[in-house]
């Protein structure tokens, strides 16, 4: 039995060339590791290796306060992290049966949807870099810069942005603020109809993404795929609409779908979400309502400053808050919103006490990459990277 | 048509495995049933061909422990959709952590694959039929179960370390 198997190993590795890509390759945009065993350059298997940034989280969040626990979640997909704190914001909410004002729904879309274009926008525009256009890269990358702006005006942070508060927002949105956003709505859609005339529909470009990487209905979703992924495949799953959180359901706005599952559908379908995210933005900048930007939580949400220093019950409230000493019911809750590549789930048990009992993160990436091999299976090497980064795996999702 | 609710997912499961569903609670309404483990697959396949309610849509599975319920100290939860009707079900197996062993759930959905491996990794639950039930974000030589409530996180004040590299 063992000689055969020497054997077989002694014939294979005749016929084919084992390439190790990653997990430090430029061209694979995170820490993944893949082996290819690979016949000429044709890809014939593949085995990923993960966790090269696994930070725990799930253990660290089991030691944290609630309101502690938003720093982590926005480490997991650092492309769009104000979707994965409000997510998780409204986790808790939920937990706690807190309802929200109108004002802060609208808010929280509003900050969500520029997350996702600026989610959006790194993908396609890495595709592009990966087939040789580097020119669009530069072009939007401008604008992702812009909608960090925005962030910073919000929360004071960029990338990892701890945005928002359970219970509502930090703050209101200041006059600078609502003047960068509309100054983006205004300005950014002449510049992405630029990105998108130099790459949607240019010849080139199309030759080279379609048909790559490609995956049918019935496989993506017997895979998990969530999200841009799985509407590219034709799948008009979308949590914005199928279990609206945050007051979807008063906004008009399209799920653009694929057919053909992919490279070049995933580019379209994340194209059009941008133009449908800016749509959203205008429809809730236009009709955001008056009111106060927190729900009356104040076991969780700090009061303000003045009030703390001169009032005694604010004063109980921000000791308790900060010392984590808040109550929160006994349960279990699932709560999940549509992130930038997927279904961003939270699943978390309580027991009562001032951490969560179990917290467990449903990522989009983790789930949806293990279909890669199956994926590339039979195409080239060139074709295995653009596959990647049309699949907008981001490493700190994929390992939490 | 029928109305699909968490009563008619109940009703249906229980006239078929009756007595094999423990338990079954609606926390935030989200119907939640107790299952023995040994009817996983069983029940799995039956909501994914039920001509209804379709479940065929495996959203999450991952491990909780629960050290101080002896007998039942490890379980698995599963989250599964029906896209078409647009309703979850939370399925919860418990086993012993003497023989943490259950059916995988790999022959219905290839999702299930990675994050059974994760479940493995974190919990130690043995899913029999899984095609490659190895670790998948820790480390291949770990020898414990991390995620197992006795280990706790390390005490950051302690200082037995020598690590003076990193400012311990």
């Amino acid at each position: 039995m063992i000689e055969s198997l020497e054997l077989n190993t002694k014939s294979e590795k005749e016929d084919y060339n084992i390439l190790n890509l990653g997990p430090t390759h430029p061209a694979t945009h995170g820490v993944f590791q893949n082996i290819l065993k690979m016949d000429g350059e044709i890809i014939h298997e593949t085995t990923s290796t993960i966790g090269y940034i696994h930070r725990a989280f799930e253990k660290i969040a089991e030691h944290k306060p609630f309101y502690q626990i938003t720093t982590l979640t926005d480490r997991l997909n650092y492309c769009s992290s104000p979707i994965n704190n409000m997510g998780w914001h409204m986790t808790v909410e939920k937990l706690l049966g807190v309802e929200t004002p109108k004002r802060v729904d609208y808010m929280r879309v509003i900050i969500m949807e520029f997350a996702r274009i600026a989610d959006h926008l790194v993908c396609n525009s890495i595709i592009g870099a990966d087939t040789g256009a580097l020119t669009g890269f530069t072009y939007v990358f401008q604008w992702r810069e812009k909608i960090y702006d925005i962030f910073e005006e919000v929360c004071g942070a960029r990338l990892t942005t701890n945005i928002g508060r359970i219970g509502g927002m930090e703050r209101d949105f200041s006059p600078a603020c609502m003047k960068k956003m509309h100054d983006f709505l205004n300005d950014f859609p002449k510049y992405f109809d630029e990105f998108t005339l130099l790459l949607e529909r240019n010849r080139i470009f199309m030759e080279r993404n379609i048909g790559v990487g490609p995956i049918s209905a019935e496989r993506a979703l017997n895979y998990g795929f969530t999200g841009p992924n799985l509407r590219a495949a034709g799948v008009d799953y979308d949590v914005r609409v199928m279990n609206p959180y945050s007051s979807y359901q008063d906004f008009d706005f399209m799920i653009p779908l694929g057919t053909q599952g992919d490279t070049y559908d995933r580019f379209v379908v994340r194209q059009h979400e941008i133009r449908e995210s800016l749509k959203i933005i205008k429809q809730a900048l236009n009709n955001i309502p008056e009111g106060k930007f927190f729900a009356d939580v104040p076991d969780f949400f700090l009061p303000p400053k003045e009030e703390v220093y001169n009032n005694m019950e604010a004063l109980i409230f921000h000791f308790k808050i900060v010392m984590g000493e808040a109550t929160v019911p006994v349960g279990e809750v699932y709560h999940s919103v549509e992130g930038g590549n997927g279904e961003l789930g939270f699943y978390m048990v309580s027991d009562g006490g001032r951490t969560p009992y179990r917290l467990h993160f449903r990522r989009p990436c983790f789930v949806a990459y293990q279909a890669y091999p199956e994926m590339i299976k039979g195409s080239m090497l060139s074709d295995a990277i653009l596959t990647m980064s049309s699949m907008n795996v981001i490493a700190g999702e994929l390992d939490a | 048509m029928v109305q699909i609710d968490n009563q008619y997912i109940l009703t249906e499961l229980q006239d078929k495995f009756g007595e094999r569903i423990y338990n079954s609670y609606e926390p935030y309404g989200l119907l939640t049933i107790e299952l023995d483990k040994n009817s996983i697959k069983e029940v799995l396949q039956f909501l994914y061909n039920h001509k209804e309610l379709q479940m065929q849509f495996l959203t999450d599975v991952c491990g909780i422990h629960y050290p101080q319920i002896v007998g039942k100290e490890l379980g698995v939860v599963y989250h599964v959709h029906s896209l078409i009707n647009n309703i979850r079900l939370r399925i919860k197996c418990f086993m012993p952590i003497e023989n943490p062993a259950i059916d995988s759930a790999t022959f219905l959905f290839s999702s299930a694959n990675w994050q059974e491996r994760e479940t493995f990794d974190f919990y130690g639950i043995i899913f029999i039929g899984h095609p490659n039930l190895k670790r998948i974000l820790n480390a291949d030589e770990m020898d414990y179960f991390p995620m197992r409530k006795e280990y706790p996180l390390e005490d950051g004040t302690r200082t037995d370390k020598d690590d003076s590299y990193f400012g311990r």
